[in-house]
């Protein structure tokens, strides 16, 4: 019996463990990873059991992890390294764009950096400065990145093992607002291809866009809003970098709607890009322009503002409305 | 007369512990550390308690032939840039023996991590010389597989590499294997944090890598005071780990430096930092001009310290080349220049499609998609011609 009901976190961990065990090359290094298992346990009981070699406490120095990810991953390791937190990995992005992104191009595909960056991500769980970022779409503007993110325990255990088991260097941002939200796992299962964007609830009147932590409000959103009439579809994209259009242009083509939602500001955001490049192929299909919620351009506010600064079902709801008025 | 240079007329029974010159001394407050230095300026070899090397005549001949067609390799491409066939050229003039020296003390297994002027360091791996120009005509960005010579790409971002070079060495740990890595770098990135970051990790982890700082004195414009106010392989105390400087421009003391350093890392005993005391005799790169900053009486004196013509020196004198050798050298770098000039002409541009390779190693919907417009784009020029 291979599904059960698990949280978010222990999906990732047992992702983790399913790494570590199948493939000896498989390293998990970062900050408090061994002992404490990570800020938010994620990585809990995985040094005990697979050793310090294996699951390595790194000093205080985000790119130093990635760096010497990247030496590692040059050596023949598969390393899976975590940043504590969403804000702490700009120390890290030199290396990330200027090194692990580009190594495989500058090499003429003679170089494979199989490294995952696994980063908690974004808002709602009342932390201090620097704790509740959105950088997706940084990661997701640079070429030789793959950007993605779990909504669900199911996707989250999933697209962990094939973003391990990927050449390519992935961003793996992780929901933490959802990390004890349960739900069933199928460890037997054969999983959809990574990239691939899913429809979670089908409707026929507007397409709401969204992934990681704002899946639920999204899915929250259509269920309130099916309550008035309305029958909104909503579409988790799972993937950041690259974009599964071609799932969203369908969707699209039958509701002649669109919403993006994500947790990071609008300005030049995931959103962004798929307002353009859905305008672009369904101009015909649209009744509404595609309209965007996420987070202003500011600062990420200090918690006692984030229920204003992030999206909620109110400000869904709402544009799911004026969409639905023109 | 400069001070230094009347002190090198002198000559030195014992080399082992030697003050850098007065002039220096008023540059840095460090001059007065000592320098590990086995072959004199004035080609005169000299003993070093801890680093004991006794090379044959034919090794002597070889470092010698290294640095001479490694020199003449960076002329000719210098010479290229200047006619317009290389997009920028950053010369390694002067620096041959920190190079030579250090890379013919690698094992085949050792793993290099060059910065971007490590050409000498590339000749004693076996990379031709032909493949590192491929990035500065702008052909491509690193035109070999590193893992054909175990000598990675060339990293421009400064300081970046010795955190891979780290990781790497910490691979090696972990595979059991008997191999060390080299870490090259200069004094300007001694500034980086990832630099800083490197230290730290392999001195944690007792990684067997071995940094080798090539302080040339110059980092563009900035001078080594504007990176450090202690000599930079002081360092490497403060992490855990020896540090120590060498004469740059003598090529058996690096040579006998970084084999110590190597095989110390090999059996277990951790990173070590090489500074090689040298001077960049060009510019920093074909698009830099010294002039602006620096004096034409520190370039004289520092050609005083050259590293060829000492080792010419010891040779000559000892009676271990003769005329003929130094001939048929001769005649080994004009082929060399021309082989590098004919190919270097010959290099052709990458095809146009090439933008949509190797971005990702598994491919990516969106370089698919952009592969595909561009294709059709280009392909609508070939049809309107044929149409006419």
């Amino acid at each position: 019996m291979a599904a059960e009901k698990m949280s978010l976190s222990k999906a990732i961990n047992a992702s983790l463990r399913t790494a570590l065990e199948s493939d000896p090359k498989v390293l998990i290094m970062g900050e408090d990873v061994g002992k404490l298992g990570g800020v938010f346990r994620v990585t809990d009981g995985l040094q005990k059991d697979f050793g310090e070699d294996r699951v390595i406490d790194t000093p205080l120095a985000e790119s130093g992890i990635v760096g010497t990810a990247i030496g590692l991953a040059l050596r023949g390791y598969r390393p899976v390294v975590e940043i504590q937190f969403d804000g702490f990995v700009f120390p890290a992005y030199d290396q990330i764009v200027t090194q692990l992104a580009k190594m495989h191009a500058r090499s003429l595909g003679k170089v494979k950096l199989p490294v995952v960056v696994r980063i908690p991500y974004g808002g709602g769980i009342g932390a201090v400065e620097h704790h509740s970022e959105s950088p997706e779409a940084l990661f997701a503007h640079v070429a030789g990145l793959k950007v993605i993110s779990p909504a669900n325990a199911s996707d989250a255990y999933w697209m962990l093992q094939q973003a391990i088991g990927s050449d390519d260097p992935v961003i793996y941002f992780e929901p933490k607002r959802r990390y004890h939200d349960k739900s069933e796992v199928d460890t037997a299962a054969i999983p959809g291809p990574l990239h691939a964007a899913r429809v979670v609830r089908p409707g026929a009147d507007l397409t709401l866009a969204a992934y990681g932590p704002m899946v639920k409000v999204a899915l929250d959103a259509a269920a309130a809003a099916a309550e008035e009439g309305k029958s909104i579809e909503v579409v988790d994209l799972r993937s950041m970098s690259p974009i599964d259009f071609d799932t969203i242009q369908r969707s699209v083509e039958r509701t002649g709607r669109l919403v993006v939602v994500h947790e990071a500001p609008v300005f030049l955001g995931t959103g962004s890009e798929i307002a353009a490049r859905i305008t672009e192929r369904c101009f015909y299909h649209l009744e509404a322009p595609v309209l965007r919620v996420g987070g202003f351009h500011s600062p990420y506010p200090p918690s006692r503002l984030e229920d204003e600064y992030l999206p909620g079902l109110d400000r869904v709801l709402d544009a799911v409305d004026r969409a639905l008025a023109y | 007369m400069t001070v230094e240079s009347t002190a090198a007329r002198k000559p030195r029974r014992s080399g082992a512990k030697r003050s850098t010159t007065a002039r220096d001394a008023k540059k840095q407050p460090e001059a007065q550390t000592e320098l590990v230095q086995l072959l004199t300026p004035e080609g005169e070899r000299v003993e070093h308690p801890e680093y004991a090397i006794d090379p044959t005549p034919e090794e002597l001949r070889g470092l010698y032939r290294d640095m001479v067609l490694t020199r003449r390799f960076d002329a000719e491409a210098t010479t290229l840039q200047r006619q317009g066939e290389l997009g920028l050229w950053a010369s390694l003039l002067g620096q041959e023996a920190a190079q030579i020296g250090s890379g013919r003390a690698l094992h085949d297994d050792d793993y290099v991590f060059p910065t971007y002027r490590e050409h000498g360091v590339a000749w004693c791996r076996g990379v031709d010389p032909t493949n590192l120009l491929g990035m500065f005509r702008g052909v491509n960005h690193g035109g070999w597989d590193p893992n054909s010579n175990n000598f990675h790409l060339y990293t421009i971002v400064i300081g970046s590499q010795t955190l891979h070079a780290t990781g790497y060495a910490m691979g090696i740990a972990k595979d059991g294997a008997d191999a060390a890595v080299l870490a090259y770098f200069g004094d300007g990135a001694s500034s980086q944090g990832d630099v800083a970051e490197s230290f730290t990790f392999s001195a944690v982890y007792n990684a067997p890598v071995v940094f080798f700082c090539q302080n040339n004195q110059w980092a563009i414009s900035e001078p080594t005071e504007k990176q450090t106010r202690v000599p930079l392989y002081q360092r490497a105390q403060g992490y855990g780990f020896p540090g120590v400087r060498v004469d740059g421009n003598d090529v058996l003391a690096c040579l006998a430096v970084t084999k110590a350093a190597l095989e110390r890392a090999r059996t277990g005993q951790g990173p070590m930092l090489i500074e090689a005391f040298t001077y960049r005799m060009g510019a920093h790169t074909t698009s830099d001009d010294p002039t602006r900053y620096r004096s034409p009486e520190e370039r004289e004196l520092w050609e005083t310290k050259d590293p060829i013509l000492r080792l010419r020196t010891l040779l000559t004198r000892e009676g271990l080349a003769d005329d003929a050798f130094f001939a048929e050298l001769e005649r080994e770098s004009d082929a060399l220049a021309k082989r590098v000039r004919d190919a270097v002409r010959a290099m052709p541009d990458p095809d146009d499609m090439a933008l949509f390779e190797h971005t990702y190693a598994d491919g990516h919907a969106l370089v698919d998609e952009e592969r595909a417009q561009f294709a059709e784009y280009q392909a609508s020029f070939v049809t309107a011609e044929e149409g006419i």
